[in-house]
Protein backbone atom coordinates (compact mmCIF):
# COMPACT_ATOMS: atom_id res chain seq x y z
CA UNK A 1 0.00 0.00 0.00
CA UNK A 2 1.17 3.51 -0.77
CA UNK A 3 2.10 5.39 1.91
CA UNK A 4 -0.17 8.59 2.76
CA UNK A 5 0.29 11.24 4.40
CA UNK A 6 -2.07 11.66 7.45
CA UNK A 7 -3.85 14.33 5.32
CA UNK A 8 -4.57 12.34 2.67
CA UNK A 9 -5.66 9.47 5.21
CA UNK A 10 -8.13 11.72 6.67
CA UNK A 11 -9.50 12.98 3.46
CA UNK A 12 -10.29 9.04 2.15
CA UNK A 13 -12.10 8.36 5.74
CA UNK A 14 -14.04 11.08 5.71
CA UNK A 15 -15.45 10.65 2.27
CA UNK A 16 -15.59 7.24 2.52
CA UNK A 17 -18.11 7.11 -0.33
CA UNK A 18 -15.79 8.21 -3.02
CA UNK A 19 -17.94 11.59 -3.73
CA UNK A 20 -16.28 14.81 -4.77
CA UNK A 21 -16.89 17.34 -1.52
CA UNK A 22 -17.59 19.82 -3.88
CA UNK A 23 -21.42 18.37 -4.82
CA UNK A 24 -23.56 20.99 -4.09
CA UNK A 25 -24.53 21.44 -0.01
CA UNK A 26 -28.26 21.27 -1.06
CA UNK A 27 -28.46 18.17 -2.81
CA UNK A 28 -25.89 16.79 0.15
CA UNK A 29 -28.10 17.70 2.26
CA UNK A 30 -30.85 15.83 0.91
CA UNK A 31 -29.35 12.79 -0.26
CA UNK A 32 -27.40 10.27 2.05
CA UNK A 33 -23.67 9.34 1.11
CA UNK A 34 -23.88 6.86 -1.07
CA UNK A 35 -26.75 7.53 -2.83
CA UNK A 36 -26.79 7.43 -6.55
CA UNK A 37 -28.28 10.73 -6.76
CA UNK A 38 -25.42 12.39 -5.84
CA UNK A 39 -22.33 13.95 -7.45
CA UNK A 40 -19.50 11.53 -7.97
CA UNK A 41 -21.14 8.43 -7.17
CA UNK A 42 -19.59 5.77 -8.34
CA UNK A 43 -20.40 1.87 -8.30
CA UNK A 44 -18.45 -0.23 -5.55
CA UNK A 45 -19.68 -2.58 -3.08
CA UNK A 46 -19.39 -0.62 -0.44
CA UNK A 47 -21.69 2.27 -2.10
CA UNK A 48 -24.08 -0.55 -3.04
CA UNK A 49 -24.36 -1.00 0.62
CA UNK A 50 -24.89 2.36 1.42
CA UNK A 51 -27.85 2.66 -0.90
CA UNK A 52 -30.04 0.65 1.30
CA UNK A 53 -28.35 1.50 4.67
CA UNK A 54 -27.94 5.02 4.40
CA UNK A 55 -31.24 5.69 3.24
CA UNK A 56 -35.08 5.45 4.18
CA UNK A 57 -35.00 2.20 2.38
CA UNK A 58 -33.23 0.34 5.11
CA UNK A 59 -36.69 0.32 6.49
CA UNK A 60 -38.09 -2.03 4.27
CA UNK A 61 -34.91 -3.76 2.81
CA UNK A 62 -32.02 -5.31 4.35
CA UNK A 63 -28.74 -4.77 2.65
CA UNK A 64 -27.95 -7.94 1.28
CA UNK A 65 -30.98 -10.57 0.33
CA UNK A 66 -30.36 -14.30 -0.50
CA UNK A 67 -29.41 -14.81 -4.31
CA UNK A 68 -31.99 -17.27 -5.02
CA UNK A 69 -34.49 -15.11 -3.60
CA UNK A 70 -34.05 -12.20 -6.15
CA UNK A 71 -35.27 -14.62 -8.89
CA UNK A 72 -38.42 -13.28 -10.19
CA UNK A 73 -39.29 -17.06 -10.17
CA UNK A 74 -39.27 -17.65 -6.76
CA UNK A 75 -41.46 -14.94 -5.12
CA UNK A 76 -43.23 -13.50 -8.76
CA UNK A 77 -43.32 -10.50 -6.65
CA UNK A 78 -46.57 -10.95 -6.20
CA UNK A 79 -46.29 -9.58 -2.01
CA UNK A 80 -44.55 -6.49 -3.38
CA UNK A 81 -47.00 -6.26 -6.20
CA UNK A 82 -49.61 -6.13 -3.41
CA UNK A 83 -47.81 -3.78 -1.27
CA UNK A 84 -47.64 -1.44 -4.75
CA UNK A 85 -50.86 -2.18 -5.83
CA UNK A 86 -52.52 -0.82 -2.17
CA UNK A 87 -50.08 2.35 -2.82
CA UNK A 88 -51.69 3.02 -5.84
CA UNK A 89 -54.86 2.84 -4.48
CA UNK A 90 -54.45 5.12 -1.75
CA UNK A 91 -53.08 7.50 -4.16
CA UNK A 92 -56.00 7.11 -6.63
CA UNK A 93 -58.30 6.95 -3.59
CA UNK A 94 -57.20 9.73 -1.97
CA UNK A 95 -58.30 11.99 -5.48
CA UNK A 96 -61.32 10.15 -5.79
CA UNK A 97 -62.34 11.54 -2.14
CA UNK A 98 -62.00 14.86 -3.77
CA UNK A 99 -65.14 14.49 -5.80
CA UNK A 100 -67.30 12.65 -3.71
CA UNK A 101 -69.84 12.87 -0.89
CA UNK A 102 -70.99 9.82 1.22
CA UNK A 103 -74.71 11.05 0.82
CA UNK A 104 -77.48 11.35 -1.56
CA UNK A 105 -75.25 13.14 -3.81
CA UNK A 106 -73.00 9.56 -3.75
CA UNK A 107 -74.39 8.78 -7.30
CA UNK A 108 -74.56 12.37 -9.22
CA UNK A 109 -70.67 12.94 -8.03
CA UNK A 110 -69.48 9.58 -9.99
CA UNK A 111 -71.31 10.29 -12.66
CA UNK A 112 -69.89 13.39 -12.81
CA UNK A 113 -66.44 12.56 -11.90
CA UNK A 114 -67.10 10.71 -14.76
CA UNK A 115 -68.05 13.08 -17.50
CA UNK A 116 -66.71 16.37 -15.86
CA UNK A 117 -63.52 15.66 -14.51
CA UNK A 118 -60.39 15.63 -16.47
CA UNK A 119 -59.22 11.86 -16.01
CA UNK A 120 -61.65 11.14 -13.85
CA UNK A 121 -62.92 7.95 -15.73
CA UNK A 122 -59.61 7.03 -15.74
CA UNK A 123 -58.61 7.18 -12.06
CA UNK A 124 -61.79 5.89 -10.91
CA UNK A 125 -61.07 2.48 -13.12
CA UNK A 126 -57.63 2.53 -12.21
CA UNK A 127 -59.31 2.51 -8.85
CA UNK A 128 -61.62 -0.08 -9.21
CA UNK A 129 -59.54 -2.32 -11.53
CA UNK A 130 -56.70 -1.86 -9.37
CA UNK A 131 -58.70 -2.73 -6.33
CA UNK A 132 -60.07 -6.33 -8.10
CA UNK A 133 -56.70 -7.43 -9.31
CA UNK A 134 -55.11 -6.57 -5.77
CA UNK A 135 -57.79 -9.23 -4.11
CA UNK A 136 -56.50 -11.27 -6.98
CA UNK A 137 -52.89 -10.80 -6.28
CA UNK A 138 -53.03 -11.26 -2.81
CA UNK A 139 -54.77 -14.43 -3.36
CA UNK A 140 -51.78 -15.67 -5.58
CA UNK A 141 -49.37 -14.38 -3.07
CA UNK A 142 -51.27 -16.86 -0.38
CA UNK A 143 -51.41 -19.65 -3.25
CA UNK A 144 -47.29 -18.71 -4.02
CA UNK A 145 -46.24 -19.03 -0.25
CA UNK A 146 -48.13 -22.03 0.54
CA UNK A 147 -47.05 -24.37 -1.97
CA UNK A 148 -43.12 -22.96 -1.03
CA UNK A 149 -44.24 -24.03 2.27
CA UNK A 150 -43.06 -20.60 3.55
CA UNK A 151 -45.37 -20.73 6.55
CA UNK A 152 -43.23 -23.16 8.65
CA UNK A 153 -41.10 -22.45 11.22
CA UNK A 154 -39.97 -19.68 11.67
CA UNK A 155 -42.70 -18.07 9.77
CA UNK A 156 -45.98 -19.23 10.92
CA UNK A 157 -47.18 -16.40 12.86
CA UNK A 158 -46.71 -14.24 9.56
CA UNK A 159 -48.43 -16.91 7.79
CA UNK A 160 -51.51 -16.02 10.62
CA UNK A 161 -51.08 -11.69 10.25
CA UNK A 162 -51.05 -12.79 6.01
CA UNK A 163 -54.32 -14.48 6.80
CA UNK A 164 -55.68 -11.37 8.10
CA UNK A 165 -53.88 -9.68 5.54
CA UNK A 166 -56.29 -11.14 2.93
CA UNK A 167 -58.92 -10.52 5.16
CA UNK A 168 -58.87 -7.17 5.82
CA UNK A 169 -58.05 -6.97 1.58
CA UNK A 170 -61.57 -8.64 1.19
CA UNK A 171 -63.01 -5.98 3.60
CA UNK A 172 -61.44 -2.87 1.71
CA UNK A 173 -62.75 -4.32 -1.18
CA UNK A 174 -66.28 -4.97 -0.39
CA UNK A 175 -66.88 -1.47 1.93
CA UNK A 176 -65.27 0.13 -1.46
CA UNK A 177 -68.14 -1.61 -3.57
CA UNK A 178 -70.97 -0.06 -2.02
CA UNK A 179 -69.37 3.51 -2.20
CA UNK A 180 -70.83 4.57 -6.16
CA UNK A 181 -74.28 3.82 -4.94
CA UNK A 182 -75.59 2.32 -8.28
CA UNK A 183 -77.83 -0.80 -8.32
CA UNK A 184 -74.71 -3.04 -8.34
CA UNK A 185 -73.44 -1.78 -5.43
CA UNK A 186 -76.08 -1.45 -3.35
CA UNK A 187 -77.41 -5.31 -4.23
CA UNK A 188 -74.08 -6.78 -4.24
CA UNK A 189 -73.32 -5.55 -0.86
CA UNK A 190 -77.13 -6.55 0.42
CA UNK A 191 -76.02 -10.20 -0.73
CA UNK A 192 -73.09 -9.79 1.33
CA UNK A 193 -74.89 -8.58 4.63
CA UNK A 194 -77.14 -11.11 4.29
CA UNK A 195 -74.41 -14.08 4.46
CA UNK A 196 -73.22 -12.67 7.49
CA UNK A 197 -76.51 -12.33 9.07
CA UNK A 198 -76.79 -16.08 9.38
CA UNK A 199 -74.08 -15.87 11.53
CA UNK A 200 -75.18 -18.01 14.27
CA UNK A 201 -76.85 -16.01 17.80
CA UNK A 202 -75.78 -12.76 16.77
CA UNK A 203 -76.29 -12.67 13.13
CA UNK A 204 -78.76 -9.72 13.38
CA UNK A 205 -77.06 -7.38 15.34
CA UNK A 206 -73.72 -7.95 13.34
CA UNK A 207 -75.97 -6.98 10.10
CA UNK A 208 -77.72 -3.94 11.59
CA UNK A 209 -73.92 -2.76 12.74
CA UNK A 210 -72.57 -2.92 9.80
CA UNK A 211 -75.56 -1.47 7.54
CA UNK A 212 -76.40 0.99 10.07
CA UNK A 213 -79.92 -0.15 10.45
CA UNK A 214 -81.91 -2.79 8.10
CA UNK A 215 -81.26 -2.72 5.08
CA UNK A 216 -78.73 -0.27 2.78
CA UNK A 217 -79.76 3.55 3.25
CA UNK A 218 -77.55 6.42 3.36
CA UNK A 219 -76.59 5.41 6.58
CA UNK A 220 -75.36 2.05 5.72
CA UNK A 221 -73.17 4.48 2.77
CA UNK A 222 -71.45 6.52 5.36
CA UNK A 223 -70.48 4.10 7.45
CA UNK A 224 -68.84 2.22 4.81
CA UNK A 225 -67.41 4.93 3.25
CA UNK A 226 -65.63 5.74 6.57
CA UNK A 227 -64.44 2.05 6.97
CA UNK A 228 -62.99 2.10 3.65
CA UNK A 229 -61.46 5.18 3.60
CA UNK A 230 -60.17 5.13 7.23
CA UNK A 231 -60.48 2.24 9.63
CA UNK A 232 -59.64 -0.42 7.25
CA UNK A 233 -56.05 1.01 5.47
CA UNK A 234 -55.41 2.45 8.72
CA UNK A 235 -55.82 -1.31 10.22
CA UNK A 236 -53.85 -2.67 7.11
CA UNK A 237 -51.24 -0.11 7.30
CA UNK A 238 -50.15 -1.58 10.56
CA UNK A 239 -50.61 -4.88 9.96
CA UNK A 240 -48.30 -4.96 6.75
CA UNK A 241 -45.82 -2.70 8.83
CA UNK A 242 -45.80 -5.98 10.99
CA UNK A 243 -45.67 -8.14 7.91
CA UNK A 244 -42.57 -6.77 6.22
CA UNK A 245 -41.05 -6.50 9.50
CA UNK A 246 -41.70 -10.30 10.44
CA UNK A 247 -40.18 -11.60 6.83
CA UNK A 248 -37.14 -9.45 7.65
CA UNK A 249 -36.65 -10.99 10.94
CA UNK A 250 -37.63 -14.32 10.04
CA UNK A 251 -34.46 -14.48 7.62
CA UNK A 252 -35.95 -13.21 4.56
CA UNK A 253 -37.23 -14.50 2.08
CA UNK A 254 -37.68 -18.75 2.69
CA UNK A 255 -35.75 -21.20 0.60
CA UNK A 256 -34.64 -22.48 -1.28
CA UNK A 257 -36.88 -25.32 -2.08
CA UNK B 1 -13.36 17.86 4.11
CA UNK B 2 -15.44 17.55 7.24
CA UNK B 3 -14.89 19.89 9.95
CA UNK B 4 -13.53 17.96 13.03
CA UNK B 5 -14.12 19.35 15.92
CA UNK B 6 -11.10 20.56 17.78
CA UNK B 7 -10.90 18.73 20.72
CA UNK B 8 -10.84 15.69 18.87
CA UNK B 9 -8.38 16.83 17.04
CA UNK B 10 -6.68 17.54 19.79
CA UNK B 11 -6.83 14.01 21.05
CA UNK B 12 -5.59 12.45 18.28
CA UNK B 13 -2.44 15.23 18.70
CA UNK B 14 -1.77 14.40 22.22
CA UNK B 15 -1.79 10.13 21.24
CA UNK B 16 0.07 10.98 17.87
CA UNK B 17 2.84 12.99 19.79
CA UNK B 18 2.83 10.44 22.28
CA UNK B 19 4.06 7.58 19.65
CA UNK B 20 6.34 9.60 17.66
CA UNK B 21 7.83 11.41 20.95
CA UNK B 22 7.19 15.38 19.49
CA UNK B 23 5.66 17.92 21.25
CA UNK B 24 1.61 18.17 20.67
CA UNK B 25 1.81 21.55 18.92
CA UNK B 26 3.74 20.21 16.28
CA UNK B 27 1.36 16.90 16.14
CA UNK B 28 -1.14 19.17 15.48
CA UNK B 29 -0.03 21.20 12.62
CA UNK B 30 1.22 18.22 11.16
CA UNK B 31 -2.54 17.09 11.00
CA UNK B 32 -3.90 20.01 9.68
CA UNK B 33 -1.19 20.20 6.79
CA UNK B 34 0.60 23.41 7.83
CA UNK B 35 3.71 21.36 8.27
CA UNK B 36 5.64 18.29 6.77
CA UNK B 37 4.49 15.19 8.55
CA UNK B 38 7.50 13.03 10.57
CA UNK B 39 8.24 9.84 10.39
CA UNK B 40 4.76 8.37 9.09
CA UNK B 41 6.80 4.91 8.08
CA UNK B 42 7.02 3.90 10.94
CA UNK B 43 3.37 3.69 11.31
CA UNK B 44 2.90 0.30 9.10
CA UNK B 45 4.65 -1.00 11.91
CA UNK B 46 1.91 -1.16 14.11
CA UNK B 47 -0.44 -3.29 11.78
CA UNK B 48 2.78 -5.65 11.76
CA UNK B 49 2.07 -6.02 15.14
CA UNK B 50 -0.78 -7.90 14.95
CA UNK B 51 0.63 -10.22 12.14
CA UNK B 52 3.37 -11.64 14.82
CA UNK B 53 1.24 -11.84 17.89
CA UNK B 54 -0.95 -15.10 17.50
CA UNK B 55 2.91 -17.18 17.36
CA UNK B 56 3.56 -15.35 19.90
CA UNK B 57 1.27 -16.42 22.31
CA UNK B 58 1.99 -19.94 22.04
CA UNK B 59 5.93 -19.30 22.94
CA UNK B 60 5.93 -18.27 26.63
CA UNK B 61 4.42 -21.19 28.09
CA UNK B 62 6.82 -22.06 30.27
CA UNK B 63 6.49 -19.18 32.47
CA UNK B 64 2.92 -20.14 33.59
CA UNK B 65 3.10 -23.67 34.59
CA UNK B 66 0.97 -26.54 34.31
CA UNK B 67 -2.38 -24.86 33.95
CA UNK B 68 -0.99 -23.89 30.24
CA UNK B 69 -0.13 -26.86 29.09
CA UNK B 70 -4.46 -27.37 29.36
CA UNK B 71 -4.82 -24.91 26.65
CA UNK B 72 -1.80 -25.85 24.65
CA UNK B 73 -3.38 -29.62 24.68
CA UNK B 74 -6.99 -28.14 22.84
CA UNK B 75 -4.30 -26.17 20.43
CA UNK B 76 -4.61 -29.15 18.30
CA UNK B 77 -7.83 -28.70 17.55
CA UNK B 78 -8.20 -25.19 16.65
CA UNK B 79 -10.98 -25.58 14.57
CA UNK B 80 -13.99 -26.52 17.45
CA UNK B 81 -12.06 -24.15 20.51
CA UNK B 82 -12.44 -20.60 20.49
CA UNK B 83 -8.92 -21.21 22.31
CA UNK B 84 -8.09 -18.04 20.49
CA UNK B 85 -9.68 -16.34 23.18
CA UNK B 86 -6.45 -16.08 24.61
CA UNK B 87 -4.50 -14.19 21.41
CA UNK B 88 -7.62 -11.43 21.95
CA UNK B 89 -7.28 -10.88 24.87
CA UNK B 90 -3.64 -9.98 24.35
CA UNK B 91 -4.48 -7.65 21.08
CA UNK B 92 -5.56 -4.20 22.83
CA UNK B 93 -2.14 -3.88 24.41
CA UNK B 94 0.29 -5.09 21.52
CA UNK B 95 2.47 -2.48 21.74
CA UNK B 96 4.03 -4.04 24.79
CA UNK B 97 4.96 -7.16 22.71
CA UNK B 98 6.94 -5.26 20.37
CA UNK B 99 8.51 -2.84 23.15
CA UNK B 100 10.53 -4.10 25.88
CA UNK B 101 10.86 -0.44 27.02
CA UNK B 102 11.74 -0.53 30.56
CA UNK B 103 9.01 1.73 31.79
CA UNK B 104 6.55 -0.86 30.34
CA UNK B 105 8.29 -4.04 32.42
CA UNK B 106 6.32 -3.19 35.71
CA UNK B 107 3.11 -4.84 33.27
CA UNK B 108 4.09 -8.47 33.60
CA UNK B 109 4.44 -8.06 37.30
CA UNK B 110 1.25 -9.18 38.85
CA UNK B 111 1.65 -12.31 36.49
CA UNK B 112 4.59 -12.90 37.97
CA UNK B 113 3.40 -12.77 41.61
CA UNK B 114 1.22 -15.85 41.47
CA UNK B 115 3.15 -17.44 39.87
CA UNK B 116 6.35 -19.19 41.92
CA UNK B 117 10.03 -20.07 41.18
CA UNK B 118 9.94 -21.41 37.97
CA UNK B 119 9.80 -17.36 36.23
CA UNK B 120 13.68 -18.24 36.68
CA UNK B 121 13.55 -21.20 33.70
CA UNK B 122 13.63 -18.37 31.29
CA UNK B 123 14.43 -15.05 32.34
CA UNK B 124 14.34 -13.15 29.38
CA UNK B 125 10.98 -14.30 28.27
CA UNK B 126 8.42 -11.29 29.27
CA UNK B 127 5.26 -12.51 30.22
CA UNK B 128 2.94 -11.45 28.02
CA UNK B 129 0.15 -13.62 28.17
CA UNK B 130 -1.78 -14.76 31.47
CA UNK B 131 -4.46 -17.78 31.71
CA UNK B 132 -7.76 -16.32 32.08
CA UNK B 133 -9.96 -19.30 31.69
CA UNK B 134 -10.19 -22.70 29.42
CA UNK B 135 -12.63 -22.62 26.81
CA UNK B 136 -13.95 -26.31 26.23
CA UNK B 137 -13.57 -28.06 23.26
CA UNK B 138 -17.46 -27.32 22.60
CA UNK B 139 -17.71 -23.91 21.24
CA UNK B 140 -19.96 -21.29 23.46
CA UNK B 141 -21.34 -20.03 20.04
CA UNK B 142 -22.93 -22.24 17.57
CA UNK B 143 -23.45 -20.77 14.09
CA UNK B 144 -26.92 -20.81 13.42
CA UNK B 145 -27.24 -21.23 9.86
CA UNK B 146 -25.02 -22.14 7.44
CA UNK B 147 -23.41 -19.16 5.03
CA UNK B 148 -25.66 -18.00 2.72
CA UNK B 149 -25.10 -16.61 -0.89
CA UNK B 150 -26.08 -13.16 -0.92
CA UNK B 151 -26.27 -10.46 -3.28
CA UNK B 152 -26.44 -6.56 -2.86
CA UNK B 153 -30.34 -5.31 -2.59
CA UNK B 154 -29.20 -2.65 -5.01
CA UNK B 155 -29.30 -3.25 -7.90
CA UNK B 156 -30.54 -7.13 -7.78
CA UNK B 157 -33.56 -6.86 -5.67
CA UNK B 158 -34.75 -3.04 -6.38
CA UNK B 159 -34.11 -2.92 -9.99
CA UNK B 160 -36.34 -5.90 -10.62
CA UNK B 161 -39.20 -4.50 -7.88
CA UNK B 162 -39.04 -1.04 -9.78
CA UNK B 163 -39.43 -2.58 -13.67
CA UNK B 164 -42.45 -5.12 -11.82
CA UNK B 165 -43.70 -1.46 -10.48
CA UNK B 166 -43.84 -0.22 -13.95
CA UNK B 167 -45.44 -2.95 -15.83
CA UNK B 168 -47.80 -3.25 -13.46
CA UNK B 169 -48.40 0.29 -13.38
CA UNK B 170 -48.20 0.02 -17.39
CA UNK B 171 -51.08 -2.77 -17.80
CA UNK B 172 -53.43 -0.36 -14.51
CA UNK B 173 -53.50 1.64 -16.91
CA UNK B 174 -53.93 0.40 -20.19
CA UNK B 175 -56.74 -1.94 -18.61
CA UNK B 176 -58.44 1.25 -17.56
CA UNK B 177 -58.29 3.28 -20.54
CA UNK B 178 -60.50 0.45 -22.45
CA UNK B 179 -62.05 -1.12 -19.77
CA UNK B 180 -64.81 1.16 -18.15
CA UNK B 181 -65.89 0.44 -14.64
CA UNK B 182 -69.42 0.06 -14.46
CA UNK B 183 -72.35 2.34 -13.24
CA UNK B 184 -75.87 1.05 -13.04
CA UNK B 185 -78.41 3.31 -12.13
CA UNK B 186 -78.76 4.89 -9.37
CA UNK B 187 -79.21 2.85 -6.48
CA UNK B 188 -83.04 1.78 -5.59
CA UNK B 189 -83.97 -0.53 -2.45
CA UNK B 190 -87.43 -1.19 -4.18
CA UNK B 191 -86.41 -2.72 -7.03
CA UNK B 192 -83.96 -5.79 -6.61
CA UNK B 193 -82.00 -7.10 -10.19
CA UNK B 194 -82.48 -10.75 -10.74
CA UNK B 195 -80.36 -12.37 -9.74
CA UNK B 196 -78.63 -10.47 -7.21
CA UNK B 197 -74.65 -10.87 -7.19
CA UNK B 198 -72.05 -10.34 -4.63
CA UNK B 199 -68.51 -9.42 -5.53
CA UNK B 200 -66.75 -11.68 -7.59
CA UNK B 201 -64.52 -13.33 -4.42
CA UNK B 202 -68.13 -13.98 -2.44
CA UNK B 203 -69.69 -15.82 -5.68
CA UNK B 204 -68.16 -19.18 -4.59
CA UNK B 205 -68.95 -18.58 -1.22
CA UNK B 206 -73.10 -17.30 -2.52
CA UNK B 207 -72.77 -20.45 -4.96
CA UNK B 208 -71.95 -22.54 -1.97
CA UNK B 209 -74.98 -21.17 0.10
CA UNK B 210 -77.62 -22.04 -2.75
CA UNK B 211 -76.60 -25.58 -1.70
CA UNK B 212 -76.18 -25.42 2.24
CA UNK B 213 -77.62 -24.47 4.68
CA UNK B 214 -77.21 -20.87 4.96
CA UNK B 215 -75.79 -21.25 8.33
CA UNK B 216 -73.52 -23.51 7.35
CA UNK B 217 -72.28 -22.42 4.23
CA UNK B 218 -72.29 -18.78 4.80
CA UNK B 219 -70.51 -18.41 8.17
CA UNK B 220 -68.83 -21.96 9.05
CA UNK B 221 -67.29 -21.68 5.55
CA UNK B 222 -65.41 -18.56 5.70
CA UNK B 223 -64.88 -17.77 9.13
CA UNK B 224 -64.27 -21.20 10.32
CA UNK B 225 -62.14 -22.44 7.18
CA UNK B 226 -61.40 -19.05 6.11
CA UNK B 227 -60.66 -17.09 8.72
CA UNK B 228 -59.57 -19.76 11.96
CA UNK B 229 -58.59 -22.79 9.00
CA UNK B 230 -56.40 -20.56 7.27
CA UNK B 231 -54.51 -19.23 10.17
CA UNK B 232 -54.21 -22.50 11.89
CA UNK B 233 -51.78 -24.21 8.83
CA UNK B 234 -48.69 -23.52 9.80
CA UNK B 235 -49.51 -25.02 13.39
CA UNK B 236 -51.21 -28.13 11.60
CA UNK B 237 -48.84 -28.92 9.10
CA UNK B 238 -45.54 -29.52 11.27
CA UNK B 239 -44.07 -31.33 8.73
CA UNK B 240 -40.87 -29.47 8.35
CA UNK B 241 -39.82 -29.79 4.88
CA UNK B 242 -40.46 -27.76 2.05
CA UNK B 243 -39.58 -29.80 -0.91
CA UNK B 244 -42.83 -30.40 -2.76
CA UNK B 245 -41.98 -34.19 -3.18
CA UNK B 246 -41.88 -34.53 0.73
CA UNK B 247 -45.26 -32.72 1.27
CA UNK B 248 -47.71 -34.10 -1.03
CA UNK B 249 -50.32 -34.56 1.29
CA UNK B 250 -50.39 -30.55 1.94
CA UNK B 251 -49.88 -29.73 -1.16
CA UNK B 252 -53.18 -31.87 -2.69
CA UNK B 253 -55.11 -30.36 0.10
CA UNK B 254 -54.43 -26.68 -0.66
CA UNK B 255 -54.98 -27.87 -4.77
CA UNK B 256 -58.20 -29.24 -3.87
CA UNK B 257 -59.17 -26.13 -1.90
CA UNK B 258 -57.96 -23.79 -4.62
CA UNK B 259 -59.63 -26.07 -7.44
CA UNK B 260 -63.01 -26.07 -5.87
CA UNK B 261 -62.93 -22.47 -4.84
CA UNK B 262 -62.11 -21.52 -8.60
CA UNK B 263 -64.81 -23.89 -9.03
CA UNK B 264 -67.74 -22.42 -7.36
CA UNK B 265 -66.59 -19.42 -7.99
CA UNK B 266 -66.72 -19.86 -11.65
CA UNK B 267 -70.22 -21.28 -12.02
CA UNK B 268 -71.25 -18.49 -10.15
CA UNK B 269 -69.77 -15.94 -12.17
CA UNK B 270 -70.64 -17.30 -15.19
CA UNK B 271 -73.29 -20.19 -14.72
CA UNK B 272 -76.00 -18.48 -12.58
CA UNK B 273 -78.76 -16.55 -14.14
CA UNK B 274 -82.12 -15.44 -13.22
CA UNK B 275 -83.49 -16.88 -10.38
CA UNK B 276 -80.25 -18.44 -9.51
CA UNK B 277 -80.71 -20.90 -12.40
CA UNK B 278 -78.19 -22.47 -14.20
CA UNK B 279 -77.21 -20.93 -17.96
CA UNK B 280 -74.50 -21.22 -20.06
CA UNK B 281 -72.73 -18.44 -21.18
CA UNK B 282 -72.60 -19.35 -24.47
CA UNK B 283 -76.13 -19.19 -25.17
CA UNK B 284 -78.15 -17.79 -22.34
CA UNK B 285 -75.79 -14.74 -21.65
CA UNK B 286 -73.74 -13.83 -18.85
CA UNK B 287 -74.96 -11.56 -15.75
CA UNK B 288 -71.98 -10.45 -13.91
CA UNK B 289 -72.32 -6.88 -14.10
CA UNK B 290 -68.61 -6.06 -12.42
CA UNK B 291 -67.58 -6.85 -16.35
CA UNK B 292 -70.44 -5.58 -18.13
CA UNK B 293 -68.14 -3.24 -20.32
CA UNK B 294 -65.81 -6.63 -21.05
CA UNK B 295 -68.77 -8.43 -21.52
CA UNK B 296 -70.84 -6.06 -24.25
CA UNK B 297 -67.30 -5.54 -25.78
CA UNK B 298 -67.89 -4.87 -29.49
C1 LIG C 1 -52.01 -6.99 1.74
C2 LIG C 1 -51.55 -8.14 1.53
C3 LIG C 1 -50.11 -8.59 1.55
C4 LIG C 1 -48.96 -7.90 1.28
C5 LIG C 1 -48.83 -6.44 0.85
C6 LIG C 1 -47.86 -8.83 1.45
C7 LIG C 1 -46.53 -8.53 1.22
C8 LIG C 1 -45.50 -9.44 1.31
C9 LIG C 1 -44.16 -9.23 0.81
C10 LIG C 1 -43.67 -7.96 0.11
C11 LIG C 1 -43.44 -10.35 1.08
C12 LIG C 1 -41.99 -10.61 0.67
C13 LIG C 1 -41.88 -11.80 -0.26
C14 LIG C 1 -42.74 -11.81 -1.48
O1 LIG C 1 -42.84 -10.78 -2.16
O2 LIG C 1 -43.34 -12.86 -1.75
C15 LIG C 1 -44.31 -11.25 1.79
C16 LIG C 1 -43.95 -12.50 2.26
C17 LIG C 1 -44.79 -13.36 2.93
N1 LIG C 1 -46.16 -13.27 3.01
FE1 LIG C 1 -47.24 -11.65 2.44
N2 LIG C 1 -48.36 -10.05 1.85
C18 LIG C 1 -49.72 -9.94 1.91
C19 LIG C 1 -50.60 -10.94 2.21
C20 LIG C 1 -50.23 -12.20 2.66
C21 LIG C 1 -51.13 -13.30 2.86
C22 LIG C 1 -52.63 -13.27 2.55
C23 LIG C 1 -50.38 -14.34 3.33
C24 LIG C 1 -50.81 -15.74 3.73
C25 LIG C 1 -51.90 -16.07 4.23
C26 LIG C 1 -49.01 -13.89 3.44
C27 LIG C 1 -47.96 -14.63 3.94
C28 LIG C 1 -46.63 -14.34 3.72
C29 LIG C 1 -45.52 -15.16 4.16
C30 LIG C 1 -45.61 -16.43 4.99
C31 LIG C 1 -44.37 -14.55 3.66
C32 LIG C 1 -42.93 -15.06 3.77
C33 LIG C 1 -42.67 -15.77 2.46
C34 LIG C 1 -41.27 -16.26 2.29
O3 LIG C 1 -40.44 -16.08 3.19
O4 LIG C 1 -41.01 -16.85 1.22
N3 LIG C 1 -48.95 -12.59 3.01
N4 LIG C 1 -45.56 -10.68 1.90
Amino acid sequence: MAKLTLKERFKKSTSGSGESAKAGKFATSIFRPGSPFRKGYTDSPRNRSYVVMNNVLYHLHPVKVKRHGVRLSYTLCLGGMSFFLFIVLTITGIWLMFYFRPTEMAYADIQALQTSVAFGSLVRNMHRWGAHLMVLVVFLHMSRVFYHGAYKAPREFNWVIGVILLFLTLFLSFTGYLLPWDQLAIWAVTVGGNMASYTPVFGAQIKFGLFAGLEATTATLLRFYVLHVLFFPFIIVIFMAIHFWRVRKDGGISGPL
Amino acid sequence: MVDIPEHLLLRSAEARAKALGISVEQALSEMKGESTPTVVEEEPEVIEVELVTPPEAEVPAPVETPVVEEVKAEAPAPVETPVVEEVKAEAPAPVEVEAPAPTKAAAPAPAKADTPEEVEFAPEVKVTQRLLTVVKAKPIQKAASEPVDKVNTWPHLMLPEFISLMVMMAFLIILSAILQAPLLEEANPNITPNPAKAPWYFLGLQEALSYWDPQIAGVMIPLVIGLIGFAAIPYIDRNKENNPSKRKYAIMMYTFFLAGAGTLTIIGVLFRGPGWNWTYPWIDGIWFDDLLDWINFE
